[in-house]
C-alpha cells in the first residue's frame, strides 16, 4: 500500500464526482425524497381512517372506550351509524374503512371476558386490516383505572390475541416516522452505497481508463480503497442529512449516542461498499452493475424487518435475512436510536457486519485481477 | 548480443474461445529501436502488445520483456513501460493537469517532481495555457498528443503505443512521430503499432500480422528490397478494363489503381511482365507495362494477401 498513491485515487474520485451532477444530485436528492415518501406518503401505520362506530350500549364503559379508540389517532369518525347493518352499507360503498360495533350486553360479555367489541375493516386493503386488528387489542386490555403502559399485564381480562409487538411498544403512540427514519438510514445507505461504488469500476472498464491503469503500477488494493473512502464520506453525509431531517421534521428521538449511531452507519457503509466492489468485479456493464444491485437491494427492503416484522417471518427468510447487512443495522440503529441501547450490548449484530465487510473486502480485492481476461 | 534485446517473444498464442487471435508469434525486439507492427484490422496487434505488457494472458508461448518474465513479473514491469491505448483511455471529466497529475503520483513521483515534469509535459506536447481544459474537449488529434505525455510522464525504458496516430492529420502525423525520435534517441525503444505505410517506413524495423501470424519482419529496406523485380506500373487508356484483364493472368497478386496508371505485384516467377503483356495483346487493351520500385505498401499487400493454409478468424 503506497499512500501517495491512494491518496491520488481518492483525489481523482472526488474530482470527477465534483463533476457528476446526477450522481451529486442522487447523493442529496435520494435522501431527501425517500424520507418525505416514507415519512409523509407511505404512512405503514395509517392514522385518520374513515370510520362510524355504532355504540349500542351507550354506558358510561363503553362511552370512555369510544374515546380512548378516536385518542389512537388511527380512526377518524366521518358518519354516525345505529346497527352493524348500517356500518355494512357504509363500508360497501366504501364511505368508511373501518366501522366499531359495541353492542347492548358490551359490559356483561366485558366482565365475562368474551369478545365484547366487533371491528368491521374494508379486508382488501391490509393495511387497513392489519391496523384494526391492532386496534381491536387495544380496548379489551383497556382498564380506566390503571396507566396504560401497564394495562396490557396487569389487566384481569385475558388478553385475546397476540400481546402489543415489541415496535409499538417502544412507539406508543404509532407515530411511524420513528419506526422509519432511523431504518430509511439504512435503506438509502444500501440502495445508493452499493450502486456508487460497483457504477464507478464499472464506468472505467467501460469507458476504456481501467486499461490504462492496470497498465500502471497501481495496486488493487490502493484502486479499490482509493473508491471507497470518498464514497464512505458520502454516506455519513447522508446520514447526517436524514438524521438531520428526521429530528427536525418528525422530532424523531436519538435515546442512544450520537456517537454509536455514526459508528453503526460507518459499519453499513463500509459493508455495502465492498458489497458494491464485488459486484464489480463481476459486471461486465453498468447496467449489469445495476441489476446486481437490485438483487441484494430487493431483498434488504423485504427481508431486514423494515418493511415487515422480522420475527413475524417464516425461518428460511429469516436465514436469508441474517445474511443482509441492513438486518443487523437495523437491529443496531433502532437499538441506539429508539431503545437508547449501547453499542457494546448489540455486539453481535455489529461483529456481524465487521466478518461481512472483511470477508467482502478480501473477496474483492482477491477477485480484482490486474488483467485484461 | 543478448543483453541488448528489449522484448522476446517465442511461440506467442493467444485464443479467444475458438478464435486465434494471435497465432505462434515469434518476436525480437532490440533496445532503442523504434518497431512497427503493421497488419489489417482483427489482425492481433492489440491483443500482441496487450500480452507483452502482462495485460493478458498468453494461451501459449514465452515472453521477455526488460528481462523479465511475464506474465509473471508483469507487476515489477508496469514501473518501467508507458503504454498507450488504442483508445483513449484518460479521463475525460479531469483537466489536462489533473490528468497528468494522477498519473504521476500513480507512478509516484515526488510531489516537487512530479510538478515540475507535469509543467515540462504540458510545454513541451503544446498545451501550455490549456492546463485547465478539460480532456473530453480535446479534438482527437489532441487526446493522442495528452495520452502519449501521460504515457511518458516517468520516462520508462519502453513504450507500447497501440495505433497511436489514428485520427491525426498528416501534419501533426509528422511532429507525432518528431516526438517518438526524440524519445528514442533519450533511449526509449518504442513498439508502435499503425495502418500508415509513411508511419511503416519510419521504423527501424517492422513486423506484418495477418490473422494472427507474423508473416514479414524486418527492416524497411530489407522488406521492399525482397520484392524488387516484383512490382509493375500499367499505364492503360481505360485503367478499369485493364484491370479487370490483369487479375486473370496468373501471377498476378494485385492490381490497385492509382489515377490512370495500375500498380501490380505479382508473385515470384520471372516472365509475369510477359504474360501480362501476351494478355494485353490477345485482349487488345492498350497498355504500357514497366517495372517500378516496390513500397512498404506492396510488401504489406505481398504479405497480408497470402491465403493461410488452415481457415482461421473471422474467415475475412
Ligand atoms: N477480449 C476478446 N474476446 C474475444 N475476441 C477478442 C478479444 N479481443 C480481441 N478479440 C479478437 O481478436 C482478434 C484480434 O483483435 P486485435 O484487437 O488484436 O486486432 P488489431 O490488430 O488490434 O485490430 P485493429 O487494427 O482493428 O485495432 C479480433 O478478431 C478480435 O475480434
Ligand atoms: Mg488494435
Amino acid at each position: 500500500m503506497n499512500w501517495r498513491r491512494l491518496w491520488a485515487v481518492v483525489i481523482k474520485e472526488l474530482r470527477q464526482l465534483r463533476r457528476d451532477r446526477i450522481t451529486l444530485g442522487m447523493i442529496v436528492g435520494v435522501p431527501i425524497v425517500q424520507l418525505m415518501l416514507f415519512g409523509y406518503a407511505i404512512n405503514l401505520n395509517p392514522r385518520h381512517l374513515p370510520a362510524a362506530i355504532a355504540d349500542q350500549a351507550q354506558t358510561s364503559g363503553s362511552r370512555q372506550l369510544v374515546m380512548d379508540l378516536l385518542a389512537t389517532g388511527v380512526i377518524e369518525p366521518v358518519a354516525n351509524a345505529r346497527s352493524p347493518q348500517q356500518l355494512m352499507i357504509m363500508l360497501r360503498r366504501g364511505e368508511i374503512s373501518v366501522g366499531v360495533v359495541i353492542p347492548r350486553d358490551f359490559e356483561r360479555r366485558r366482565t365475562q371476558g368474551e369478545e365484547a367489541v366487533q371491528v368491521l375493516v374494508d379486508g382488501s386493503d391490509t393495511v387497513v386490516q392489519n391496523a384494526a386488528i391492532q386496534l381491536a387489542q387495544m380496548p379489551l386490555t383497556y382498564v380506566p383505572a390503571q396507566p396504560r403502559g401497564a394495562a396490557g399485564r396487569g389487566a384481569s381480562v385475558p388478553l385475546p390475541q397476540l400481546p402489543i409487538s415489541v415496535v409499538a411498544f417502544y412507539n406508543p403512540q404509532r407515530v411511524s416516522a420513528i419506526n422509519i427514519v432511523p431504518g430509511l438510514i439504512g435503506i438509502i445507505l444500501t440502495m445508493t452505497m452499493v450502486m456508487f461504488t460497483a457504477i464507478s469500476i464499472v464506468r472505467e472498464r467501460e469507458r476504456g481508463n481501467m486499461e490504462l491503469l492496470i497498465a500502471t503500477p497501481v495496486s488493487s488494493a490502493e484502486l479499490m480503497l482509493g473508491k471507497v473512502l470518498p464514497y464512505g464520506v458520502i454516506g455519513l453525509i447522508q446520514t447526517s442529512l436524514v438524521l438531520l431531517a428526521g429530528v427536525l421534521l418528525f422530532q424523531v428521538p436519538i435515546r442512544g449516542s450520537l456517537l454509536d449511531v455514526y459508528w453503526s452507519a460507518i459499519l453499513l457503509i463500509l459493508a455495502n461498499l465492498s458489497l458494491g466492489l464485488l459486484i464489480s468485479t463481476r459486471a461486465q456493464s453498468q447496467f449489469q452493475a445495476m441489476q446486481m444491485t437490485f438483487f441484494v437491494f430487493v431483498p434488504s427492503i423485504l427481508l431486514s424487518g423494515f418493511m415487515f416484522p422480522f420475527e413475524g417471518m417464516p425461518k428460511p427468510a429469516q436465514w436469508i435475512a441474517e445474511f443482509l447487512p441492513l438486518t443487523h443495522f437495523l437491529r443496531l440503529i433502532r437499538g441506539v436510536m429508539l431503545r437508547g441501547a449501547d453499542l457494546s450490548e448489540l455486539w453481535p449484530d455489529w461483529l456481524a457486519l465487521v466478518v461481512f465487510i472483511v470477508l467482502m473486502m478480501t473477496l474483492a480485492i482477491a477477485r480484482f485481477r490486474k488483467r485484461l481476461d | 548480443m543478448e543483453t541488448d534485446i528489449a522484448i522476446r517473444a517465442r511461440d506467442l498464442s493467444k485464443k479467444f474461445g475458438a478464435l486465434r487471435a494471435v497465432d505462434n508469434l515469434n518476436l525480437t525486439v532490440n533496445h532503442r529501436q523504434v518497431y512497427g507492427f503493421l497488419g489489417p484490422n482483427g489482425s492481433g496487434k492489440s491483443t500482441s502488445i496487450r500480452m507483452l505488457c502482462g495485460l493478458l494472458t498468453p494461451s501459449a508461448g514465452e515472453i521477455e520483456v526488460l528481462g523479465l518474465r511475464i506474465p509473471e513479473q508483469a507487476e515489477e514491469l508496469r514501473r518501467h513501460i508507458g503504454y498507450m491505448t488504442q483508445q483513449f483511455s484518460l479521463f475525460t471529466d479531469l483537466t489536462l493537469r489533473e490528468n497528468l497529475d494522477f498519473l504521476a503520483a500513480v507512478q509516484n513521483l515526488p510531489s516537487a517532481q512530479a510538478r515540475q515534469r507535469v509543467e515540462e509535459l504540458l510545454q513541451e506536447y503544446g498545451f501550455a495555457g490549456r492546463a485547465e481544459q478539460m480532456a473530453a474537449t480535446l479534438s482527437g488529434g489532441q487526446k493522442q498528443r495528452l495520452a502519449l505525455a501521460g504515457s511518458v510522464i516517468h520516462k520508462p525504458e519502453l513504450l507500447f503505443l497501440d495505433e497511436p496516430t489514428s485520427a491525426v492529420d498528416p501534419e501533426s502525423r509528422r511532429d507525432f512521430w518528431e516526438k517518438l525520435f526524440e524519445l528514442a534517441d533519450a533511449g526509449t525503444t518504442i513498439l508502435v503499432s499503425s495502418h500508415y505505410m509513411d508511419e511503416a517506413e519510419r521504423c527501424h524495423r517492422l513486423a506484418i500480422l495477418d490473422h494472427g501470424r507474423l508473416v514479414a519482419d524486418g527492416s524497411p529496406a530489407a522488406l521492399t528490397g525482397a520484392l524488387e523485380g516484383r512490382t509493375l506500373e500499367v499505364r492503360a487508356e481505360r485503367p478499369r478494363h485493364a484491370k479487370q484483364v490483369l487479375l486473370q493472368v496468373p501471377g498476378v497478386i494485385s492490381a490497385a489503381q492509382i489515377g490512370n496508371s495500375l500498380r501490380v505485384l505479382c508473385e515470384e516467377t520471372d516472365d509475369c511482365a510477359a504474360r501480362i503483356e501476351r494478355a494485353f495483346g490477345e485482349r487488345q487493351v492498350r497498355a504500357e507495362v514497366r517495372p517500378t520500385v516496390p513500397s512498404l505498401e506492396d510488401v504489406f499487400v505481398a504479405a497480408t494477401s497470402q491465403a493461410p493454409e488452415e481457415p482461421v478468424g473471422e474467415g475475412s
